[in-house]
């Protein structure tokens, strides 16, 4: 703060003895010296906020209009009246739920598997690397990769590897008619959700074992050494030092799976109940053509995501003065 | 619990810590087990990539069935059919180009957020990351539209773009962190000999945070790469992606189970290779530089 060197970018550079020090360079107000400051921050706030901000402005100048595609000629104001069908709107309000599900269920069931991976990835064995490698590659794989394999490769109900090896087994205990479930349409909810866990499960790994490998050690050993169980010290030791790895890691999940579309996109096709938020504005716009229609619901999605993501960055800026506070 | 076992002389072990040990062995074979049952879905899918379709798709499965490159070939278009070549190049060069522009306006801002911090730069912080919390598909229509009028649509430039404003708050929030970690003395030193900006930027700070600013790249080449929602709506014969091709070739050809599976290979390699090669770097780009 004290060195106005960056204050001023364009001029032509004054003896750095005398830059060292501001009071001595009157002829550089308090605004400008904050304006340079701000300087290299400005390019990047201003491209994020004309790409993301700007595009819904005009969501909002759309959601006022009747207005199909298919029928450019009969556009007209409408007021409010897409945000009462959107309200009234059976699928949206489904699609709501279905998000909701979708997600809290995703990323509680691969935080809960990503910590007990975590803590056995966190001790000493023979080809511990290779494991941690293998554990990963489901993370790696391209999201639409991953959701075609499951959907064509293990759920695929004459040659998927599920039914392949329910039949497999069959054959070696001898059983004539093993089950062979149509997994897709009997549970799509579930075959949606299991392999967006298999995704996430290998990051939410990675981030907790990250954070046991930064556990005081000497606090542990004086507490086994005090004779603290197992159990104890995990209960009042790691979980406590695992507390930011675990918020963080549910945070960055549910960013992501709240927009998740490839795997719903490919898997069910939004069908069968299973149609997220992201999935059904998608449908509206791209396949029935309602822009104006389409534009409220996302409008609704904003405003319900705002709400939602006030209490989450809440969370964040805890953690965020927590840290500051300790640098 | 394992380095108790492992001061203990072998000779004379204590029942105490040979159930211990017992226990540990035990362990590392859970973890090998899970470690082989999340890595079993890839492992089929590059087994059945290798077979003939004939073999791929029959129950009971049939792993000992002769290896081919067919589905490869196929894939590749020798016996016709689409060519992947430009939708991988299409890929290759949205994923570059904006993970290079991210870092030009990453760097920075991230300096005016850590090193010489504007006012009230923790707010501008969670203004970035806001942006990521809001649901792109929101903006999809308006983008859509304003491609459309403009000509922009089917146009690699404009996922270029895109995903640059959708990796820069990552970036922004990765980058503050390694920064700060630099000592504000070595810059302070740098400007009194007298570099600018720039020069402070390119000289300085980059080589000090090199292998943070590597591990943003590679996250947000990863997630550029992924990409399937603006590609599959904003891009159509000439800016195709991979990841939007990769949907187009299932439905258009139905259903070639050992062909499908080989395309998945192939567009999933480069960030399979960059993510084995960079784990750590893939923990640190994450967590959003909050694990180092």
């Amino acid at each position: 703060m004290t060195n106005p060197l960056t204050a001023t970018p364009v001029r032509s550079g004054p003896p750095p003895t005398v830059a060292a020090s501001p009071r001595r360079a009157p002829q550089k107000p308090k605004a400008a010296r904050a304006w340079a400051t701000r300087a290299p921050l400005m390019p990047a706030l201003i491209f994020l906020i004309a790409v993301t901000q700007l595009p819904f402005v005009a969501t909002l100048v759309i959601s006022l209009f009747d207005w199909n595609s298919l029928k450019p000629d009969e556009r007209e104001f409408a007021g409010l009246s897409n945000y009462t069908s959107a309200v009234s709107d059976e699928a949206l309000r489904e699609s709501i739920v279905t998000t909701v599900l979708l997600t809290a269920t995703v990323v509680i069931v691969s935080v809960v598997l990503g910590l007990m991976l975590a803590l056995l990835m966190d001790r000493k064995f023979r080809g511990r690397g290779l494991v941690r490698t293998m554990l990963i590659a489901p993370f790696l794989l391209v999201p639409v990769a991953s959701a075609l394999l499951w959907k064509h490769a293990l759920y695929n109900p004459e040659y998927g590897l599920f039914n392949g090896v329910l039949s497999w087994v069959g054959d070696l205990f001898g059983v004539d008619n093993p089950p062979q479930p149509e997994w897709v349409s009997d549970m799509p909810m579930f075959a949606v959700e299991a392999s967006l866990v298999w995704q996430w499960t290998p990051f939410m790994m990675l981030i907790l074992l990250a954070g046991l490998q930064g556990r005081p050690l000497e606090m542990i050993e004086a507490a086994r050494l005090d004779g603290a169980s197992n159990f104890q010290i995990f209960r009042y030791l790691t979980l406590p030092h695992l507390r930011r790895y675990l918020e963080l890691g549910t945070l960055l999940g549910s960013i992501y799976i709240v927009q998740n579309f490839d795997a719903v996109f490919t898997i069910t096709r939004g069908g069968l109940d299973t149609a997220n938020l992201p999935y059904t504005i998608y449908e509206t716009f791209y396949n029935a053509h309602e822009y104006g229609q389409a534009s409220a619901a996302g409008v609704l999605v904003v405003i319900g995501t705002i709400i939602i993501a006030t209490f989450a960055l809440r969370v964040v800026s805890s953690l965020f003065r927590e840290e500051a506070s300790r640098a | 619990m394992t380095s108790l076992t492992a001061t203990a002389p072998v000779t004379s072990v204590p029942p105490a810590a040979r159930k211990a040990r017992r226990r540990g062995a035990a362990l590392g074979l859970l973890a090998w087990l899970t470690g082989i049952v999340f890595v079993l879905p890839v492992a089929w899918m590059l087994l059945t990539s290798f077979h003939s379709e004939a073999d791929a798709a029959t129950n009971p499965p049939s792993l000992a069935a002769p290896l081919t490159l067919d589905g490869y070939r196929e894939f590749f278009g020798v016996n016709g059919g689409a060519d992947p070549w430009p939708p991988l190049l299409n890929s290759l060069g949205a994923s570059l180009f904006s993970t290079l522009f991210v870092l030009v306006l990453a760097l920075p801002a991230a300096y005016a957020l850590s090193i010489r911090p504007v006012r009230k730069w923790t707010d501008v912080m969670f203004f970035f990351l806001s942006t990521k919390m809001l649901p792109v598909v929101a903006g999809l229509l308006p983008v859509y539209l304003f491609a459309k009028n403009t000509g922009f649509l089917d146009n690699i430039w404009l996922l270029v773009i895109l995903y640059t404003s959708m990796n820069l708050p990552i970036a922004v929030w990765m980058m503050q962190s390694f920064l700060s970690d630099i000592p504000v003395s070595i810059i302070e030193a740098a400007q009194m000999d007298g570099a600018k900006l720039p020069t402070v930027l390119l000289r300085v700070v980059a080589p000090i945070a090199g292998p943070g600013i590597a591990a943003t790249s590679l996250i947000c080449f990863i997630f550029s790469w992924n990409e399937l929602l603006f590609a599959n709506v904003l891009t159509g014969v000439v800016a195709q992606t991979a990841p939007a091709f990769l949907t187009s070739f299932v439905t258009s050809q139905g259903l070639f189970l050992a062909q499908v599976c080989a395309a998945s290979i192939v567009i999933s390699l480069p960030v399979l290779a960059a993510g084995f090669a960079a784990q750590d770097k893939l923990v640190q780009g994450l967590s959003l530089g909050a694990v180092k």
